[in-house]
């Protein structure tokens, strides 16, 4: 589904993704891990091409996107919705333009379905009431959340998640998690998720990467990571409580 | 140097692609589902600085006054204040402090809310929703500037004009009207219609200012005081050239 092909990048005159190689599979929850500053934005940028790699390749499908321009990169782009880390929603429309955006803008839908499909993925994270509220009036948990709904609204095949529990109190991050869950098991969306939650990750991932000063230390199964013998994974790992006896379990999808 | 001048050129050629694209674009913003966005920028640019507007336009048709009409009565002919205030006003002084004013309250709004939307990653947002960020913000901002611009300009002369009659009407013993008589006698269409065709010209200058500050916005809450400061010095500059050379055309 996507994949990288031998992707560096420098930005700010550090090398941030030195020669990556990696492919995800149609379907996956692919998770991403590592230290603050590791690459982790910059990778996903680079799916949507917001970012392009100085060389190397990244691939969607059958589409060039790191070379792709114009109409033919908006028709790439429509595959995807994109949490991002700050949410990015627009300041001046209330919550429910925000989630409507990209249906108003691309799609000739009636102003009531659109309010109808608004309503129904605010439900389903937990924001129905917020509806009328404007970004500066909500706190930085719920403005992730609604950047969540305005991100699965054109119902994407693909979604990128850009650390989409931070912030978020442990109930509502695994309503999150099951959601992301749920998306993948229902519709078949493929995923790939930033975090720092390494429970979440062990939770939701069908594998999980670790990167390390532009490298991928590490791609592996939940089952595989716990156990994974690499110095990086193991200090991870330990900060976060987590033994290779793998005392963690898989989301139940809803 | 050299470098400064090539940098310069690729901003203006970068900005006058975003013009022409912002133009190209101008039929689907005033469709009927997204002329809400138009609605509103106009209200933006013609209400947040009528106050200021209304008082700078006032005192400076009342300068034009009480300086032309102190020279003017060493010779008996303090009447010729009207012409005097209207054709300046009408001709120069009417678009140009409008469009001041309005690049400096409206303009600088413009890009430091785009420079903050820049650097806070809205405008990659609206790009992986396949938004073109140029038809959702430039566009309205543009059609708002060119559209109200004229209207406030015609504001200006008119509050520039009464400001000049009233003080002719109290310092100088010029009734009104005289005064009025004698602006309608020498002022032209012509003055009045070259003076709108500035105030088009000068909107458009700072809508493509502001917007393309906006855009190359880069290092966050710093990098937007920066874009709004550069905003208003430029537009100043290139309203200020302009300005001489559509006079230079149209008055030899
Ligand atoms: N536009 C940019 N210009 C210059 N440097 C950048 C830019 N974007 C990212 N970087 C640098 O690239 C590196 C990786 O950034 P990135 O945002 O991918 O980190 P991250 O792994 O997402 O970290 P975090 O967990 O804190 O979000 C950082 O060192 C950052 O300073
Ligand atoms: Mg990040």
């Amino acid at each position: 589904m996507i994949r990288f092909e031998q992707v560096s990048k420098r930005l700010g005159g550090r090398i941030v993704l030195d020669e990556i190689n990696y492919t995800i599979e149609p379907g996956e929850t692919f998770v991403i891990v590592g230290a603050s500053g590791a690459g982790k934005s910059v990778s996903l940028k680079h799916m949507v091409r917001l970012l392009s790699p100085d060389s190397g390749r990244v691939w969607v499908g059958e589409d060039c996107v790191s070379e792709a321009r114009g109409d033919n990169l908006d028709r790439i782009r429509e595959r995807f919705g994109f949490l991002f880390q700050s949410a990015a929603l627009m300041q001046w429309l209330n919550v429910g333009d925000n989630v409507g955006l990209p249906l108003r803008m691309k799609k000739d839908m009636s102003d009531d379905a659109i309010d109808e499909l608004v309503r129904e993925k605010l439900a389903m994270v937990n924001l129905a009431e917020a509806f009328e509220k404007h970004p500066g009036e909500l706190s930085g948990g719920m403005r992730k959340r609604v950047g969540l709904a305005r991100a699965i609204i054109t119902d994407p095949e693909i979604i990128l998640y850009d650390e989409p529990t931070s912030g978020l109190d442990p109930v509502t991050s695994r309503t999150i998690d099951q959601l992301i869950d749920r998306l993948r098991v229902e519709l078949g969306v493929t995923s790939i998720v930033v975090t720092h939650d390494l429970h979440s990750a062990l939770a939701i991932g069908t594998r999980i990467a670790m990167l390390n000063e532009g490298k991928m230390v590490e791609v592996a199964t939940p089952e595989e990571f716990v156990k994974s013998k690499n110095e990086f994974v193991q200090g991870f790992l330990a900060a976060q409580y987590i033994t290779t006896r793998g005392d963690w379990e898989k989301a139940e999808s809803a | 140097m050299g470098r400064n001048t090539l940098l310069t050129l690729r901003n203006t050629g970068i900005a006058m692609l975003m013009l022409f694209e912002a133009f190209r674009d101008i039929p689907y913003m005033i469709s009927i589902r997204h002329r809400h966005d138009v609605l509103h920028q106009q209200f933006l640019t013609a209400i947040k600085s009528l106050g200021v507007i209304t008082v700078v336009a006032l005192f400076t048709g009342m300068i034009l006054a009480l300086q032309t009409g102190l020279e003017l009565r060493r010779f008996g002919q303090e009447v010729y204040i009207g012409s005097a205030v209207t054709v300046v006003m009408l001709r120069e002084m009417g678009p140009f402090m409008t469009a001041l004013i309005i690049a400096a309250s409206v303009g600088s709004a413009m890009s430091a809310q785009i420079g903050t939307m820049t650097v806070s990653e809205e405008i990659s947002a609206l790009e992986v929703m396949a938004i073109k960020p140029v038809r959702y913000l430039v566009t309205p901002r543009l059609v708002a500037m060119i559209t109200m611009m004229p209207l406030i300009t015609v504001y200006t002369n008119i509050i520039g004009v009464v400001g000049g009659a009233v003080v002719g009407q109290t310092q100088l013993g010029v009734s009104i009207t005289a005064y009025m008589d004698n602006a309608t006698q020498f002022a032209e269409n012509k003055d009045l219609y070259v003076g709108l065709l500035k105030s088009v010209i000068f909107g458009i200058i700072i809508a493509t200012v502001a917007c393309h500050q906006g855009f190359s916005t880069t290092q966050g809450a710093v990098g937007v005081g920066r874009a709004t400061r550069k905003t208003v010095v430029v537009s100043f500059l290139i309203i200020l050239t302009t300005g001489y050379m559509i006079t230079r055309l149209f008055y030899q």
